[in-house]
């Protein structure tokens, strides 16, 4: 069997296995054992069977357990008003965010940029790139605002979301009151434009070709960059000329 | 001030040729012969200090210049930023613990062990509550692993940008983990028959999640609190974290204090809007976590100068990947046109670090060295320009590609890009 062909098999295998479309790794081959015996310490247990640990009570899962997921799954009761969001985000987060989602210096900017993430340079917003809008109510209540987390009531957390819908023109009303009964109902522009990873299908891997190692360039090969006419390393004498191009996260 | 900032280039010429300067007057002493030898030196004389003058020791003061540095301009506050690890300073492919990059969202948790608690909850026979003691009864094992930002090199996707591995590839570490296996904590709590993610939360300001598929939970995921033999180091989530091998960073949850278990991904923040790779045409890919063969020549580079001329030189690099063991380097001193597989030296483990050498005898003239890894399964990295025909520019992830360093005459290496 050809090695592209026990690809498309190990992908069959771990699509049918999981329901889910990614690899655990790039298997081409049988997959390595692990090194380490994995003895009887490690044999599948039932649960409880260390005794280690205590029941967690209702009140501590409810403390720690904030999450919401894309179906509205974790939600809170509660509501909130675009105006009121608006009003909260002017004293809350508009020194980093902007007063229109903007961005102040490199923090993240919430809003715009809509049809620019084929530009070259991409600005990727809740409006023109998030899929889903739970993640907006998930990351404020989670962490934020920056340096003075979980000091904001669920009610504000919604009223921010508004305004947040409004400010990339998702909703366009004002007085519209985000709750936890419409909440699900609401989409985000961009949620179909998120593909699964099939990085192993492309060329440069798919070839799976044994690597050239003589004359593999019909020409002597010729630098067509320099790093240092883009020169942004830190602490070089020319840092004054302002900073490069790129992002970490 | 200078480490906080960085050194200068300036600065590095003059280190460098400082170090040029001794090795050749240890070859060709004038009369008599060398002073360092000749010469009785205070260290040969005087009394050291003491057995406990340095409780917890500390690098000699001469290496005092291998320290991790950051790039001021990259983001907007340093709780919510990134260093890098001086990988031209280290060999073989074990990461010192105070030299291991850091990544934080909302910065450096400081958490008291004694306070800390580990929830299981979710889709379980029983929600469990465990302190470090009752985690610390386990059984427990050790594996080595690479941890790796999937914005490494994410800098380099418009060309070769910053003057250094340590910036271009230091957000890179490996080190021994020692920890419980994920599996057993989770079947000590009971899976139900519908659980198909993990989501790991961090205690720390920015809660960091992120959705973990059962399968890699329950396959070689584990709950750390050990590095290099010693406590996790607080920029590295101490008391505990979580190990996800060959994955990316982001999901190594530090301060970890909750896991829960669910039917479906939550669509964390760092798995939408940030850890997902926009392609050209507009599209993004989600849950790219495996982290692809790459490799890069830490010495000779920028920041690491051939000080001493013609004659043997050592190149040296790491390799790794996310799919298992390193197979074959292969080296090229000309740019890419023809290559000699290197040496891999040292231990060789899955998802590990991996060291190779390339020991030449360099006539002095220019050279464009480049290192290319291959994996145990067939995988081989590939060129930056491959890179950029499949997935275009703006990823800012899973940046793999092939490294030029350009090797000047005079021995100086600068970043550049060939074609």
């Amino acid at each position: 069997m050809s090695k592209s062909l026990k690809l498309a098999a190990a992908l069959a295998v771990t699509v049918a296995a999981f329901a889910a479309p990614f690899l655990l790794a790039g298997q081409r081959t049988a997959v390595a054992e692990e090194p380490a015996a994995a003895g009887a310490p490690f044999a599948p247990h039932q649960p409880g069977a260390f005794g280690l640990g205590r029941e967690a009570t209702p009140e501590e899962v409810a403390a720690w357990d904030i999450d919401i997921r894309p179906d509205g799954t974790g939600l809170p009761e509660g509501r909130g008003t675009v105006a009121e969001g608006d009003e909260l985000f002017q004293e809350q987060c508009a020194v980093c965010h902007g007063v229109f989602g903007e961005g102040a210096g490199r923090y993240p900017v919430l809003a715009g940029g809509l049809d620019s993430l084929t530009n070259e340079r991409p600005e990727k917003t809740i409006g023109s790139y998030w899929p889903y809008l739970s993640t907006v109510y998930d990351y404020i209540r989670r962490a934020m605002p920056f340096g003075n987390a979980h000091s904001l009531s669920d009610d504000q957390i919604y009223a921010l979301t508004a305004y947040l819908l409004y400010l990339n023109d998702v909703v366009t009303d004002e007085e519209f009151e985000l709750s936890k009964a419409n909440f699900a109902d609401i989409h985000l522009p961009n949620e179909g434009n998120f593909i699964p990873d099939d990085r192993q299908e492309e060329a440069h891997y798919a070839a799976d070709a044994e690597p050239c190692m003589s004359a593999c360039t019909p020409e002597p090969v010729k630098i067509v960059m320099h790093a240092r006419i883009l020169d942004v390393t830190p602490g070089s004498i020319d840092d004054e000329e302002g900073a490069g191009a790129g992002s970490v996260d | 001030m200078q480490a906080k900032k960085g050194i200068n280039r300036r600065g590095l010429l003059t280190a460098g040729l400082a170090m040029g300067g001794a090795a050749l007057s240890a070859r060709a002493a004038s009369a008599g012969g060398d002073p360092a030898i000749l010469e009785v030196q205070d260290w040969n004389r005087y009394l050291g200090d003491g057995v406990q003058a340095r409780p917890y020791g500390t690098p000699s003061q001469f290496e005092a210049h291998v320290v991790r540095r950051d790039v001021e301009w990259l983001t907007a506050s340093t709780e919510s930023s990134v260093n890098f690890t001086p990988l031209h300073d280290l060999d073989g492919i074990i990461t010192p613990n105070g030299l291991c990059f850091e990544r934080h969202h909302a910065g450096i948790a400081e958490i008291d062990p004694a306070q800390h608690r580990l929830m299981i909850n979710g889709l379980v026979e029983k929600p469990l509550v465990f302190t470090m003691q009752d985690l610390m009864r386990f059984p427990r094992v050790n594996r080595v692993y690479f941890l790796e930002c999937a914005a490494n090199s994410g800098m380099e996707w418009r060309g070769s940008q910053l003057n250094g591995c340590q910036y271009t590839h230091g957000m890179v570490h490996c080190v021994m983990y020692t920890g419980v296996p994920l599996k057993t904590v989770l079947e000590e709590a009971g899976l139900k028959t519908n659980a198909r993610w993990v989501l790991p939360e961090g205690a720390d300001a920015a809660m960091m999640t992120r959705s973990v598929p059962i399968e890699k939970a329950l396959d070689d995921c584990l709950i750390a609190f050990k590095m290099n033999g010693e406590a996790l180091r607080p920029e590295q989530g101490y008391p505990l974290r979580l190990v996800v091998p060959g994955w990316e960073g982001n999901m190594w949850v530090k301060w970890l204090r909750r896991i829960e278990v669910g039917d479906q991904p939550w669509q964390q923040r760092e798995e939408t809007s940030k850890y997902t790779d926009l392609l050209a045409n507009g599209t993004a890919r989600r849950f790219t976590w495996l982290m692809e063969v790459k490799s890069v020549i830490t010495s000779p580079s920028p920041q690491l100068p051939v000080a001493h001329g013609k004659g043997p030189l050592v190149i040296s690099g790491l390799a790794w990947s996310g799919n298992g063991t390193i197979k074959r380097v292969d080296v090229t001193t000309d740019g890419g046109r023809n290559w000699k597989t290197a040496r891999l030296d040292g231990p060789s483990l899955p998802k590990a670090l991996h060291r190779f050498y390339l020991d030449i005898d360099w006539d002095g003239s220019e050279l464009l060295i480049q290192s290319r890894a291959m994996d145990e399964h067939g995988f081989v990295q590939p060129t930056k320009d491959e890179l950029r025909l499949a997935r275009g520019e703006n990823s800012i992830y899973h940046n793999n590609g092939i490294q030029t360093w350009h090797v000047k005459a005079d021995g100086t290496v600068e970043n550049v890009e060939v074609a």
